[in-house]
């Protein structure tokens, strides 16, 4: 990457954009997506029946959606697009390069969509508006409602092509296009597991949000329980089938990394485990769905908030195995997962790295004190930014998804040595093929070696530019090095 | 160009939309979306300062309730209209915005949190009017206004610092860049600008809201719209002071600047004018006064956009020359990627 280098050593990069994208999907399918068609449904069902009990949940159910949806929801939305751009602006850069009226489209759609959810709100207890029970006046209210939910619908299905093209871009890499980055493999069969699965969100969401916002002794709970239990029961086998035809296009290498994107490295053998968890999770939810169209009464609040749970963490480990299974590459066949386009790697494996690199993220205080002595500072300091370059947009060196840990599991207590690692990181995307190839020189191989040998002793976190600040690389400082050693 | 400067390589793939179309998205929609956050920032302010005088007097309170209505309006559209701009900076100043947004990253990611948090206190304050003890309600509105005027500061310093790729190598951190010149007099110009928006939006309210909703508040109409004037008036008149300042004390840069000053210096006119509008209207007998609103209004666009435009020729003769030397490092990139990878690609033929 040549920009200056964010990094948060604790958290991870990929933990800072995991965090903001998860809150945002949990909202966008729960409270959004699948949530508006249904208020809308049961405004429409309590408009039929005559019966005003239905209107005031629906209002309710809204009124909660709204406020997190505008407020949390819509600044997570955005929140993506800072984290992205912190963490890896080679790769959402490229994407608005590719996509830019897409995302434009789904700008004005969203547009709509806020303008619409607030006059959908704010209009609900109007007179004009059916407020008030006027036949007409609610009519258009409740369409207003479906439109909502449409628009709502719409934003994802453009995003979702996005996120498709991430994991296959398909036509794109030789024709760059936008219209053959829209289509890639991925879209459709995405969008297909992702509507339903948005539609039974909202409704496990709402069975909740039922028997807070009605009385246990209220009959209407139960009618009301068994209506939303049964809207969650139909999306449940959509969702299974999505998710087949998902799961089948997803590229054959992708497929490999599953079981990694699943947990981590450490406990990769669980796997087995975790997927029998996950089934487990979506048995109980459509058990509980289907109490609810049985025997509502018998549904109680702890098991619909522990199935809710559920439901949150199946949705955030769908997101976190979908990040995952794309490795190497941030976007397919197109730049790996360090920011680093695939066919740069010869020029990288000539030149290094650091002879392109414009930056050099410089050593703190603390950093340097504790780097052991009889290393060159210089040297470290190039691994450093080798480092920087190379390895930070995955790895820390002591939070999560450390070096410190996976050098620590595989090396032990034996010295760091560089003869040591260095072979290892030579090889590693052919043992791991999730991890993308080491792009630089064999010099660069060597300072990276030897920087991350210190990580052995030294407890300091690695500071990124916005603590550390940015100096300029002189230029071919590094090749000329190399150069000069190569020489003797 | 300062040796010392950064020439990074930019991102090896075209633009996707001619860059005049990508400005008119630019400038065209980063308008509203300020005018939205200024009546947000703004209506935050007075909804403070009208709870707190009205203590003592009901009127100033039923002002404040529902001036603390628009604001999660404002705020839901300012949000919304903000994508297309972010967009466009992204797209058209890909290595500036990203640099700056790296270079103080914790406090530029802080906005999210912040501004979240923020939205869902105004909804508490809205939704829990005279549900709260007074000093805790205040407090919250008070911590709302804190956020909101803390935020811009963290927007002000991306959009300073990007423009300044010379400094780029001596900043640490957010606290460092607020040592940037030109920052806190922009940042006073920006927050003047609040009440000032949010006074145009009280006299465009109270001009049309129905007679029952107007006696529920208990001021007379007439003075409502004079004192959503006053708000638009006086800070504006400040502005004559502020202005000029941040527009001599804009940093050198290698661009002509001619353009930039002239555009500013009628923007000052028609500022002046908008003044004299908003005087006249606030000086007119009480079944007249608001008549005057669409022309005052008129000529205060004209004088956002004047700036949004200056601003924008002042940005493009800070980035002009250094946007070059970046295109030719990177089409250097380009030529040496292609051989490299020839050179390989020949090697393996070799080989086989």
């Amino acid at each position: 990457m040549d920009f200056p280098i964010f990094h948060l050593d604790a958290l991870g990069n990929r933990g800072l954009i995991a965090v903001i994208a998860v809150l945002h999907v949990l909202i966008n399918h729960g409270l959004a997506v699948g949530m508006m068609p249904l208020v809308a449904a049961m405004e429409w069902y309590g408009h039929k029946k005559q019966d005003p009990r239905w209107d005031r949940l629906a209002y309710r159910i809204l009124f909660f959606a709204f406020l997190i949806t505008t407020t949390v929801g819509a600044l997570t939305g955005v929140g993506i697009w800072f984290s992205v751009s912190l963490v890896n602006p080679y790769s959402i850069g490229s994407l608005i390069r590719v996509f830019l009226w897409g995302w434009f489209i789904e700008w004005l759609v969203f547009i709509t969509e806020v303008v619409l959810i607030l006059c959908y709100f704010l209009t609900w207890k109007k007179k004009a508006w059916g407020g008030a029970g006027d036949g007409i006046g609610k009519t258009r209210h409740i369409r207003l409602g479906f439109a909502l939910g449409f628009f709502s619908w719409v934003t994802m299905a453009i995003i979702v092509s996005i996120l498709g093209f991430m994991m296959d871009p398909g036509n794109w890499l030789s024709n760059h296009t936008l219209w053959e980055g829209f289509t890639n493999p991925v879209y459709l069969p995405q969008l297909a597991f992702r509507t339903p699965l948005a539609l039974a969100m909202a409704g496990i969401i709402a069975m909740t949000l039922t028997l807070f916002f009605t009385r246990r002794d209220d009959p209407f709970r139960y009618q009301a329980l068994r209506s939303v239990s049964l809207f969650t029961l139909m999306a449940a086998p959509f969702v299974l089938l999505g998710g087949w035809w998902y799961y089948s296009v997803v590229p054959e290498t992708m497929v490999q990394n599953l079981a990694v994107s699943m947990l981590t490295l450490e406990f990769v053998d669980w796997h087995q485990t975790l997927i029998w968890g996950m089934a487990g999770v979506t048995l109980m939810i459509a058990l509980v769905a289907q109490l609810g169209v049985w025997k509502p009464a018998w549904v109680p609040r702890p098991v619909l908030l522990l199935t809710l749970l559920g439901i949150i963490w199946i949705t955030g480990h769908f997101e976190r195995v979908r990040e995952f299974v794309r490795k190497p590459y941030v976007i397919g066949e197109y730049m790996y997962a360090n920011g680093l386009r695939v066919e740069d790697y010869p020029l990288y494996a000539r030149d290094g790295v650091l002879a392109w690199a414009t930056y050099s993220t410089p050593l703190t205080e603390a950093e340097k004190g504790a780097i052991p002595a009889g290393l060159d500072l210089g040297r470290v300091q190039d691994g450093k930014d080798v480092f920087m370059i190379t390895c930070s947009r995955c790895h820390t060196g002591t939070g999560v998804n450390a070096v410190r840990n996976h050098f620590a599991r595989m090396f032990g207590d034996q010295p760091w040595s560089p003869d040591l690692t260095m072979g290892y990181m030579e090889f590693m995307h052919e043992a791991q093929p999730f991890m993308p190839p080491f792009p630089g020189n064999q010099r660069e191989l060597e300072v990276l070696a030897e920087y991350l040998s210190t990580f052995q002793t030294n407890p300091a976190a690695i500071a990124g530019a916005q603590v550390a600040g940015v100096k300029l690389r002189q230029p071919d400082a590094g090749t000329q090095t190399a150069s000069a050693e190569e020489h003797q | 160009m300062n040796p010392q400067t950064p020439v990074p390589v930019d991102l090896p793939l075209p633009l996707p939309a001619p860059v005049p179309v990508l400005v008119a998205v630019l400038l065209i929609f980063f308008l509203m979306h300020i005018v939205f956050i200024n009546m947000m920032i703004g209506g935050a302010f007075l909804t403070l300062w009208y709870e707190i005088k009205g203590r003592t007097s009901r009127k100033w309170d039923n002002l404040a309730h529902d001036l603390a209505a628009s604001i999660t309006v404002n705020k839901s559209i300012a949000v919304v209209l903000g994508v297309g701009p972010l967009l466009a900076i992204n797209t058209l100043y890909t290595t500036y915005f990203y640099s700056a947004n790296a270079l103080t990253g914790d406090f530029w990611i802080s906005v999210i949190p912040l501004v979240a948090g923020a939205f869902l206190l105004t909804y508490l304050h809205k939704y829990l009017w005279h549900k709260l003890p007074w000093g805790l309600h205040v407090g919250v509105m008070a911590l709302v206004v804190a956020i909101f005027a803390f935020i811009p500061l963290i927007f002000l310093t991306q959009i300073t610092l990007m423009l300044q790729p010379e400094r780029w190598t001596e900043v640490r951190g957010f606290w460092d860049a607020l040592q940037l010149p030109n920052l806190w007099v922009r940042y006073a110009h920006f927050i003047l600008s609040c009440p000032a928006m949010i006074g145009f939006m009280m006299v465009w309210a109270y001009r049309r809201k129905p007679e029952e909703d107007i006696a529920e508040i208990g001021i007379p109409r007439a003075e409502l719209i004079r004192t959503g004037w006053r708000w638009a008036f006086w800070p504006s008149v400040l502005q004559f002071i502020v202005g000029p300042l941040a527009w001599l004390t804009l940093p050198e840069v290698p661009g002509p600047t001619q353009g930039v000053d002239a555009v500013f210096a009628l923007s000052a006119v028609a500022a002046a004018i908008a003044c004299a509008l908003i005087w006249l209207d606030m000086k007119a007998p009480d079944a007249k006064v608001g008549r005057g609103f669409w022309p005052a209004a008129g000529a205060m666009l004209l004088v956002i956009a004047m700036m949004v435009a200056g601003r924008h020729m002042y940005r493009e003769a800070a980035v002009g020359e250094h946007r070059l030397a970046v295109a030719e490092k990177t089409a250097d990139f380009v030529a040496a990627s292609k051989a490299a990878r020839d050179a390989a690609a020949s090697a393996a033929e070799a080989v086989e």
